[in-house]
């Protein structure tokens, strides 16, 4: 597939529109999903789960209907796919008012670039770090 | 009497009241609360001194100014605005637009949605508020059936349990289901239930109609993991605040949620955040801003933080602006600016609002007429007590109501009636389905007692209890299995359910591919994605945009009680009270002839009486009718004769034909309906002795008393007249039917037909 030919008019929804764009993080395809291999237990919960891919070819669907915002959550919801999930609440609880320090925002920061390439999140967690400094809601 | 001047003027201090004031004392509405403006505190719904004037000055490509504040004195709210929701390449040139062009905009079908959204998205908090306090609230509904992201309406239901009963919430999530809500939502009153009330959900929804959405709304991390799990497909409750303080209150930040938001879509799972007016000052921090000026930058929050939609509508504070002047407007407001600046909006009346059902459907009717994503984020489900959201502005008791505004206004408010069998089949289904699921993964069992009691009951309290500490154990249990709704799958397979087995798969299947992540996205039942991409509203003024029309609007055209056009009988029975088993034959004997004798009465028939029909408008049977009418001429000692006017259906030409052929010029006519009129020979035909015009009201006493007097007529008395009752809701309840039994008497006329003479014969039924 080439990035450009994706139109939101004929391609949307992926699922019934261009199924063949879409795998999960484990490389099956949608039609691999059914009830036989889920009982044969062959389709277990991380099938079930969005691809880092897919989140990208969502976000320029976004983009192209006007809606940037969408689209960029969606990046940095692509870059989330690494994180296991108490790695998600984690990071969650980190950026809540008053429960971290400079240091520990910017750390967070510098591992989820150093460690799952999530530059987009890692950007946010800084912005955050300013902001809370400026606003005095950082712990300690 | 002690009081002075009883009948001098009644000022001040007088002990008396009036009787008008006791009765309006009384009325539902004087039960609501309402307060006095106080802006310097924020108690003020969207005009307030306090609101600061719109201003944006970019340089370099960032927001540098915004509603008269320095970058360096922006709060956490400002920044995160101005740096994530504002289009700072658009914003000048936005803001240089008058409010009232833009609110010209918003209300002109000429200008396109994409238009309006080309100026919003570079607007600031202060300058949309300017732009909406422009608008009345016609104006407001007139933008906002534009301006919301999904062509066709949806609506969302909670479904909940004061006892937190996972039995019950199965079995009225397929209700709702079947209903048409297309998301549902449950919350808890213990917080350790909530594993079993949302796989309980999950599965009531499925089984009832496929691809419905469900959520637990819950504590922000929880409500996450039972996503993650796979358990519930959406999340709403992100709950976003107007002023730093209270955003900190709730333990959060604009970042904090940005993260959230992230978070779901990474896990394919649909998400909304939820704000509304009335928050901060009910958490006693609102800056002494307006509400709206307040939600308005929730809702900029959210857009910045890229999640695809909003409930808002006040929600769980709408006690608030419901108190305050102009609230509702307010309230409406913030779903317009919403939907302006491309959000879904799930748009609020989900929380009890009101005593006065009239002032409850008047807060809904912005949302219903208009259009949204969500008419409701949440019509209960359930009967109010039942409902652990604090109640809705709309409740089970209501659903014929809501069809029946829907079929009256031609306006899609989402759902449908249902025939009972078809809801006592789903219930029931859901539940037995969920006593699969619960056996399968070895939870607290469901007994068939409960399942018969679920089936047919209205809340709680008509279920059997269960055992809460062996729920509360089964609960943990799945959250330490690490149960996910891939379980719940196999659950419903093992359990005898491979249809709804399938259905949940093809639900879980979709955050795969994340088409639900766009804004405003819905399923199908069909398990097609239904959002803004590929269902834009279109709407460009009269004849665009969404109108129910062919099978859906058939589909709305049902209600409980509609009276067949075919057959106005049809489906109707001899009311209890009159059941009798009297038969009446009526047999024709040639023509009828003028009387002789001075002493009679002739009752006339009308064409169709005691023939195509046999029952009044009310279901009294013609036999009683009949037998009434000669009961009480022949009590009085004179003689009746039943003839039939074949050539008419007007009552006065009946009546007047009747008594032209009597012998003392006395004649009685009456239709099929019931209505009845005593007419005299020498009165001109449009004139009458008596006219009983009420035909529902017209029981079997009236019928005698109407023969009696007819009689006394007849013997050249003045009787009293037989007092004519009247009943104003006759009209609404009964016109329409009138109307269409009319029209079927008159297809039996027979033009120029003479009248004949009946042999009446009234007889009872052997009934064994």
């Amino acid at each position: 597939m080439t990035p450009a030919e994706l139109d939101p008019q004929h391609d949307y929804p992926l699922a019934s529109r261009r199924p063949e764009l879409i795998r999960t993080p484990t490389g099956k395809r949608l039609d691999e999903i059914t009830m036989r291999a889920v009982l044969d237990g062959e389709v277990v919960a991380e099938d079930l789960r969005i691809a880092a891919e897919t989140l990208r070819l969502q976000a320029r669907i976004a983009d192209s209907v006007g809606r940037p915002q969408l689209g960029q959550n969606f990046r940095r919801a692509a870059e989330m796919t690494a994180l296991p999930d108490e790695e998600v609440l984690r990071i969650y609880n980190a950026l809540r008012p008053g429960a971290s320090t400079k240091q520990e925002l910017a750390g967070i920061a510098e591992e989820l670039e150093r460690d799952h390439s999530a530059t987009l999140c890692a950007r946010l967690i800084r912005e955050a770090a300013e902001v809370y400094e400026r606003r005095g809601i950082l712990a300690g | 009497m002690k009081a002075k001047n009883v009948t001098g003027d009644p000022g001040r201090g007088t002990a008396r009241r009036s009787r008008r004031t006791e009765i309006l004392e009384n009325r539902p509405v004087n039960l609501d609360g309402f307060v006095e403006e106080w802006p310097e505190v924020g108690m003020v719904a969207m005009d307030s001194p306090f609101d600061p004037s719109p201003s944006v000055r970019v340089e370099n490509g960032i927001v540098v100014e915004m509603d008269g504040k320095d970058r360096k004195d922006f709060d956490f709210l400002d920044q995160f605005i101005a740096d994530h929701a504002i289009d700072a390449g658009a914003a000048e040139q936005a803001m240089a637009l008058e409010p009232i062009e833009i609110a010209y905009m918003l209300v002109d079908p000429r200008v396109s949605r994409a238009d309006v959204l080309a100026v919003s998205r570079g607007l600031t908090p202060a300058k949309l508020l300017e732009v909406v306090k422009t608008m009345n609230v016609v104006e407001m509904m007139t933008a906002l059936q534009k301006m919301r992201a999904r062509r066709t309406p949806a609506n969302q239901a909670h479904s909940t349990s004061a006892r937190d009963n996972p039995v019950q919430v199965a079995a009225d999530a397929a209700e709702a289901a079947l209903r048409g809500f297309r998301e549902l939502e449950t919350t808890l009153g213990v917080v350790r239930y909530a594993p079993l009330v949302a796989i309980a959900l999950q599965v009531g929804a499925q089984t009832g109609k496929p691809g419905v959405l469900t959520q637990c709304a819950l504590e922000e991390a929880t409500e996450l993991e039972l996503g993650m799990r796979g358990i519930t497909a959406y999340a709403e409750t992100i709950s976003v605040y107007g002023t730093e303080q209270v955003f900190c209150d709730g333990d959060d930040t604009p970042w904090s949620k940005a993260f959230l938001a992230s978070a779901y879509a990474s896990r394919g799972i649909k998400m909304r955040f939820t704000s509304g007016t009335g928050s901060e000052v009910q958490m006693g921090n609102a800056e002494g801003k307006s509400m709206l000026y307040l939600e308005v930058r929730c809702i900029l929050v959210a857009k910045g933080a890229g999640v695809q939609g909003l409930q808002n509508g006040s929600i769980s504070c709408i006690g608030v602006p419901g108190a305050v002047p102009a609230g509702i407007r307010a309230v409406l407001a913030e779903n317009l600016i919403a939907s302006t600046v491309d959000l879904e909006c799930a748009s609020g009346n989900d929380q009890s609002f009101s005593h006065s059902d009239m002032r409850r459907t008047a807060r809904l009717l912005p949302q219903l007429l208009s259009g949204t994503d969500f008419i409701c984020s949440g019509y209960s489900g359930v009967p109010n007590y039942d409902n652990m959201f604090a109640g809705s502005n709309l409740d089970p008791e209501d659903f014929d109501d809501w069809n029946t505004i829907q079929r009256d206004l031609q306006v899609d408010g989402a759902l449908r009636h249902v025939p009972e069998a078809e809801i006592l089949s789903a219930r029931n289904r859901a539940a037995r389905a969920l006593q699969g699921v619960f056996a399968h993964l070895g939870l607290a069992p469901i007994t068939d007692r409960e399942i018969e009691a679920v089936t047919y009951s209205h809340g709680s309290r008509e279920l059997p209890l269960r055992d809460v500490l062996e729920d509360l154990k089964a609960a943990q249990s799945v959250m330490d299995r690490g149960v996910t709704g891939l379980d719940i799958v196999k659950g419903l397979e093992a359990g005898g359910f491979p249809d709804v087995a399938e259905t949940l798969l093809g639900v879980l299947r979709q955050r795969v591919s994340g088409d639900l992540l766009h804004t405003s996205a819905i399923l199908t039942p069909e398990l097609t994605t239904l959002s803004a991409v590929n269902d834009p509203n279109d709407y460009a003024g009269p004849g665009s945009g969404y109108r129910p029309g062919g099978a859906r609007w058939e589909e709305m055209k049902r209600l409980r009680h509609v009276v067949s056009a075919r057959d106005p009988e049809e489906g109707t029975g001899p009311s209890a009270g009159a059941v009798t088993g009297r038969t009446l034959s009526l047999k024709e004997k040639g023509p009828a002839r003028p009387g002789r004798r001075s002493g009679e009465v002739v009752i006339g028939l009308s064409p169709a009486f005691g023939d195509f029909f046999s029952r009044t408008i009310v279901e009294v049977p013609h036999a009683e009718v009949l037998r009434e009418l000669l009961a009480g001429v022949e009590e009085q000692g004179v003689h009746a004769r039943v003839i039939r006017v074949r050539g008419s259906s007007d009552l006065a030409v009946i009546a007047h034909t009747a008594a032209r052929l009597s012998g003392s010029g006395i004649g009685v006519g009456i239709m099929s309906r019931g209505t009845t009129m005593i007419h005299q020979r020498d009165l001109l035909r449009l004139s009458n002795l008596e006219l009983f015009p009420q035909a529902p009201l017209m029981d079997l006493e009236t019928f005698r008393r109407i023969g009696r007097n007819a009689a006394r007529y007849a013997k050249g008395e003045s009787p009293e007249p037989v007092p004519s009752r009247n009943d104003h809701m006759a009209r609404p309840r009964w016109q329409a039917k009138a109307a269409l039994l009319h029209i079927k008497e008159t297809e039996f006329v027979q033009p120029g037909a003479e009248p004949v003479e009946l042999e009446v014969l009234i007889r009872m039924l052997h009934t064994g």
